[in-house]
């Protein structure tokens, strides 16, 4: 019986240190340096834009970075193109449809093929992707790069640490019914997408 | 008005060319904003921000060749003036 007690305990006490030593990182950046750059080729010229309204929250633990999972969301109306009518084209029902799904959404579920190396970790993040209101399963190629005790140096006074992720990978328009009947040789089916976002764990 | 219309015109067009040039002689589509790289030194990310600017572009110069053409022909509804000595 004390033996099961004390195997119980040392459960415990390992779940507990595990979740003790997992973070919670903010990405909601003051600074508005995250962004989600995204470009889709065209004939006269490649539709490029950016995105800055970025949200959400990712569990980090440096000892176990592949144990990772977090919530990523981009506020729709954030995105911007330079000429102001492909915006509004941008923004209208049928491509993004802003009023109606104001945020594009990335939850990761799971690390796959994880790879560290000092303070950064390379793996595939498995989750899913929710844009205009349609969710598809995604694999995506993520970089963590783990920045210790480095919060007060971008925000003063606040004592923490911050976690930097990098992304490039693409979808498919027709995938998320973003303007699916627009013709192929006119606006690519394909939208590139990198994200590169920040997130602070304050102590 | 005749004249005055084709001057018009031909103001228009060259106008429109002068400031295409001078403003970069931009091959895309117009633009009202410019991007500005921000960095962040202490996670090196590269961000955008944007500042108003504007980048006429292709559409530009044919909105302006458009209008040329049209006051060019809209002047031809006009009968030339012809002066007649009394």
């Amino acid at each position: 019986m004390k033996k099961q007690i004390a195997t119980v305990l040392l459960a415990s006490s390992f779940t507990f240190a595990a979740l003790a030593e997992s973070q919670t990182f903010d990405f909601k950046d003051p600074k508005g340096v995250n962004n989600a750059v995204f470009k889709l080729d065209a004939p006269l010229e490649a539709i490029n834009g950016s995105a800055n309204g970025i949200s959400g929250s990712v569990n980090f633990d440096p000892e176990n970075p592949g144990a990772t999972k977090g919530k990523i969301v981009v506020a729709t109306s954030s995105l911007h193109v330079p000429n102001p009518m492909m915006k509004e084209h941008l923004h209208s029902a049928q491509w993004l449809d802003v009023k109606q799904h104001e945020e594009i959404t990335f939850e990761a579920k799971e690390l796959k093929n994880v790879k560290t190396n000092g303070d950064k970790t390379t793996a595939d993040a498995v989750g899913t992707l929710t844009l205009k209101g349609n969710t598809k399963d995604m694999t995506i190629p993520v970089t963590l790069t783990f920045l210790k005790d480095k919060l007060s140096l971008r925000v003063p006074n606040l004592n923490g640490d911050l976690l930097v992720i990098r992304s490039s990978f693409t979808i498919n328009r027709s995938d998320f019914g973003i303007n699916p009947g627009a013709p192929k040789d006119k606006v690519s089916e394909e939208i590139e997408l990198t994200l590169s976002i920040a997130g602070a764990a304050a102590k | 008005m005749r004249r005055i219309l084709q001057i018009l015109g031909a103001a228009i067009v060259l106008g429109a060319v002068v400031t295409w040039l001078a403003l970069g002689a931009n091959r895309g589509w117009t633009k009202t904003t410019v991007p500005v790289k921000i960095v962040d030194e202490v996670t090196g990310l590269e961000g955008e921000t944007y500042k108003d600017g504007f980048v006429p572009g292709v559409d530009f110069l044919a909105g302006a060749v458009l209008t040329g053409g049209l006051l060019a022909g809209v002047s031809l509804l006009f009968s030339r003036r012809t002066k007649t000595k009394s």
